[in-house]
């Protein structure tokens, strides 16, 4: 700890009676409030969220709630304690005065400030065609309104079911259809399922689990467009290859875009990527300056990592919202000297077709990847990501007990290919093999990881304002 | 050094209080010393241990060496019976225990062991009524009269293994349990003729009845082993065999420590004691706190490395042998606050007392819900009851310790609940 | 009862679906899913499986309903808290 003489008693002062205003009332928001109680906090705490209900977990929705094992609204997170905060529900944040330290709301309201902590996140990216987005039938998966929208349609019992796009959630999704014995189409503009997160080498592993429960897969497509009914049902989707799925039920899994249009013009570095932070999760404005009052956690939240040479991760992970919230509200509440990096490892899993999938680092950075243990073709493995002669990111298939053992690997900068034998090594792990991303200047449907930009200690950075 | 320490654990003057000795132990976090075995002994280099894909638990890739005194029984054990999926690594470990799962546990058969809780606690109400009834209750072993026939008649039922065949196997199991303990001063040959002969013995005898169940197949465990026919394919009469040994030498030889491990340490807290005669629930996180206190299963003897690797600043070459100390993992002051605080209420209690990754206890809910049973109900209905002899004899066994004998007295014994 | 589980420190040991097999299911070997609002009845499964959860990934918050007749909560209240590093 500091000694005393470098405290004024402002830290003091905030923790007994300041204004602490949370915007975004999910995972992250929540999850900092507490911990902000627990540092033992007293002051004024505003939890401000655009959607009317209180925070709920979102991985059971594309899971749990699309089998029918659990219901939408009923997904509220536990609480780990009261957090005693003035909710403002359903309505959004919709401007930031960052020298008047308020910000605005959607009903006209302002809210003070001493601090600030943002936690915005991502929405679902919507189809891009705004008419055909609004036919009935068409649906994105991202918030518990659209989990309950899209469960009541599978349980009707459609006809077919389009996904467009096979990133984590279009795959759970077109997984949870095919265990309701739903007929699915998948529509991916890539190679295979997941290649925008895994590679292709694994991508491909996807796909045959796709095709070997009967989901019909279609790579390397687009959709250009949905046709409806006259009644404004959807009932088609016309396709970049000339051919066309008749589907009453289509959902549009094609990433997520992050929440920072409110932010626009109020001076923060916020944009399309996301916002920028410094390690400590403190928010930079749009001249590169670290702001003290700011702070930013959760998906919606780019900040430099040093095990991946300092690049500006942005992860959506709900691990990452989890420990940068504890750290953002540690910090929010700290002397300078006792603020925390936020040193997260990412990590992720997925659940579909019965295998869980499990990954530690950053596999998108990875050049080479080579099948330690077990088989890819046996569904059931752990492959390490190499760059630069490092190990940078595992993933598991069912065997999800070792990753520990690989994620010390990344933090310990171990070698790539693996100088050592482990058990259940088969032939195909003698020897490294391209991991096969995509370019990724080509858009793919939704990497979870973005990786961008420099250290802030070397560049200054350029920030797209917001659209 | 290391030797000298090893052969203090093994000796069996120190069975009752090994703790102090695993505190020397820690000094050194990996010990070695001439040809024996790699030591392991704190919490972290442990853990990371059991979830590191360059060590082996298949003895044949350990190369032999002079004073390692498991070099000999594992290789002597092949003879009878092929190595169970405790000594197997992936993929065949993964397999049988896959396959051994599914009449077990979820994600086929998720309610099994959830649903024998009104069995066990018949079985629990009998035996401590057996207690009420014989008699003397200025001597009661608790050992011999409910530790060791509770889990014994579990794992029999589970496996459909007659009861009144309990003599013949319960010597079979001491024997192939005693193997597993490290003595250096046993004569290798001799123990290993007699570990040969236990297993080849039991097997036989379980030969005899995955013959029968083949032909006659019940609800029982074996008779689902023996027959069922999953996505794994089925398993040979050789490894159904030593699997159906694996489970009732392990049925046979750990609970019983934990239960009687138990209830020592709540004779020895009788405040704790005293709160869970009025809490039953506080059995769960008594069985836990017991799992890092008092761990039914000491030590993993029979790790072995792939790789050339470093641990804690040691360099241990490929084919060394490791032994892995849970139980002074479980008392590391580095993870646990007072470790050697008995403290049901603790909040952060991931002890190795079931192992972890792949081969962590597979029967570890079992053991749970019988010995929560077996010391809420001890408690609830033993009046007054004392230790007599504190310590109380113990096993020779160093590797699955604990008590032989566990004489208490009481007042008298409370009704069974109605 | 709501819960929730970290299902990046899950491992799939599967203690809390033999545990509390009404409220925690495998779904194939490794993956588990659960329901995150479990029936009041469910408690006392819930709290073992929570207590027996080997790496401490299950979070459970007990409403003021299902407190009322908590004879112990000691295991519930450890819940989420801790970690492995």
């Amino acid at each position: 700890m500091t000694g005393e003489r470098t405290r004024d008693g402002s830290l003091e002062q905030l923790k007994r009676e300041g204004r602490i205003v949370v915007v975004g009332a999910s995972l992250a928001g929540l999850r900092a409030a507490e911990t902000m109680r627990d540092k033992g906090f007293t002051g004024s705490l505003t939890m401000i969220g655009d959607e009317p209900y209180e925070p709920y977990d979102r991985p059971p929705l594309s899971k749990q709630v699309l089998l029918g094992n659990a219901v939408a609204d009923h997904t509220a997170l536990p609480r780990r304690r009261a957090i005693d905060a003035d909710w403002r529900l359903g309505v959004p944040a919709t401007g930031l005065d960052m020298a008047a330290r308020t910000v605005r709301l959607g009903n006209g309201d302002e809210v003070e400030y001493d601090r600030l902590l943002i936690a915005t996140g991502v929405r679902a990216r919507p189809w891009p065609n705004p008419e055909e987005a609004e036919l009935e039938g068409v649906f994105v998966l991202r918030t518990r309104d659209d989990g309950e929208g899209l469960q009541r349609a599978l349980a009707a019992g459609p006809r077919r079911v389009l996904v467009i796009g096979a990133g984590f959630t279009g795959s759970e999704i077109a997984s949870a259809c095919r265990e309701r014995g739903l007929n699915v189409t998948v529509a991916e503009r890539g190679e295979a399922p997941l290649v925008g997160a895994l590679g292709a080498v694994i991508g491909r592993v996807a796909a045959e689990m796709h095709r070997e429960h009967d989901v019909d897969l279609r790579t390397g497509v687009m959709v250009t467009a949905l046709e409806g009914d006259p009644a404004g049902r959807v009932r088609a989707a016309h396709l970049s290859d000339g051919s066309s799925v008749e589907a009453d039920v289509v959902v549009v899994s094609l990433g997520a875009q992050r929440n920072t249009e409110w932010l626009a013009g109020s001076g923060l570095g916020a944009g399309p990527r996301g916002i920028a932070c410094d390690a400590g999760c403190r928010a930079f404005d749009v001249r590169g300056i670290v702001t003290d009052d700011i702070f930013v956690a959760g998906d919606v939240a780019r900040s430099p990592h040093a095990l991946f040479g300092y690049q500006f991760l942005s992860l959506e992970h709900w691990g990452n919202a989890v420990a940068q919230a504890d750290t953002a509200a540690h910090n929010m509440l700290s002397e300078s000297a006792d603020r925390r990096p936020h040193l997260w490892v990412p990590a992720f899993w997925s659940s579909q077709f019965g295998v869980n999938i499990k990954s530690v680092g950053v596999p998108p950075m990875g050049t080479e990847i080579i099948v330690t243990q077990g088989s890819l073709s046996e569904r059931r493995f752990a492959a390490v990501y190499g760059y630069q002669g490092r190990v940078i990111a595992a993933v598991t298939f069912d065997n999800c007990r070792w990753l520990p053992f690989y994620e010390h690997q990344i933090e310990s900068t171990a070698p790539f290919p693996p100088p050592y034998s482990t058990v259940d090594r088969r032939p195909e792990g003698n020897k490294p093999v391209p991991a096969d991303f995509p370019d990724p200047s080509v858009p793919t449907h939704g990497p979870t990881i973005t990786l961008s930009g420099y250290s802030p200690a070397d560049r200054k950075m350029t920030f797209t304002p917001g659209r | 050094m290391t030797q000298a320490l090893l052969r203090e654990i093994i000796d069996y003057a120190n069975r009752a209080n090994p703790y102090p000795l695993y505190e020397e132990l820690r000094k050194t976090p990996v010990s070695h010393d001439g040809t024996g075995p790699y030591v392991v002994s704190t919490y972290y280099e442990i853990h990371s241990l059991l979830h590191d894909p360059r060590i082996s638990s298949d003895s044949r890739n350990l190369k032999a060496t002079g004073d390692d005194p498991l070099g000999e029984s594992a290789d002597d054990e092949g003879a009878a019976l092929p190595p169970s999926f405790l000594k197997l690594d992936p993929p065949d470990h993964d397999r049988l225990r896959r396959m051994t799962n599914r009449p077990f546990g979820p994600p086929h058969t998720p309610h099994r062991v959830h649903d024998m809780r009104d069995e066990l606690h018949g079985l629990v109400d009998g035996l401590i009524d057996g207690i009420a009834t014989s008699g003397d209750l200025d001597r009661v072993d608790l050992v011999d009269q409910f530790a060791y026939p509770f889990p014994v008649t579990v794992i029999c039922r589970l496996l459909g293994v007659p009861h009144e065949d309990e003599p013949r196997f319960h010597v079979w199991a001491e024997t192939l349990a005693a193997s597993l303990d490290p003595d250096p001063d046993a004569d290798p040959a001799q123990r290993g003729k007699g570990t040969t002969d236990a297993r080849m013995e039991l097997g036989m005898y379980l030969a005899g009845l995955i013959e029968e169940r083949r032909k006659n197949p019940g609800d029982d465990m074996l008779s689902q082993l023996a027959t069922a026919d999953g996505p794994d394919g089925a398993m040979t009469t050789m490894e159904a065999l030593s699997t159906s040994a694996l489970l009732l030498i392990a049925g046979h030889e750990t609970t019983v420590n934990l239960i009687t491990n138990g209830m020592l340490t709540l004779l020895r807290h009788p405040d704790v004691l005293q709160r869970l005669r009025e809490e039953p629930g506080l059995s769960v996180p008594i069985v836990e706190e017991l799992l890092r206190y008092e761990p039914p299963v000491q030590l993993l003897p029979q790790r072995t490395t792939l790789s050339d690797i470093e641990v804690a600043g040691v360099a241990i070459p490929k084919g060394a042998s490791l032994w892995l100390v849970l139980a002074s993992g479980n008392r590391d002051p580095k993870r646990f606050e007072n470790p050697d605080r008995f403290d049901p209420d603790r909040k952060d209690i991931q002890h190795l007392g079931l192992g972890s990754g792949i081969h962590s206890c597979f029967g570890a809910p079992l053991a749970r819900q019988e010995a929560q049973l077996a010391l809420s109900e001890l408690a609830r209905r033993l009046v007054n009851p004392r230790l007599l002899e504190d310590p109380p004899p113990y096993r020779q066994n160093a590797v699955l310790r604990g008590p032989r004998h566990l004489p208490i007295a009481c007042d008298g014994v409370l009704p069974k609940a109605a | 009862m709501r819960l929730v589980v970290d299902l990046n420190r899950c491992q799939g040991y599967a203690q809390c679906a033999f545990l509390a097999p009404d409220v925690f299911a495998m779904h194939g070997d490794e993956s588990l899913l659960y329901n995150p609002e479990a029936a009041a009845e469910q408690r006392e499964d819930v709290v073992r499986a929570v207590a027996a959860c080997p790496v401490g990934a299950i979070l459970l918050e007990l409403t003021d309903e299902d407190m009322a007749d908590v004879v112990s909560q000691g295991a519930a209240a450890g819940a989420g808290s801790g970690g492995t590093r």
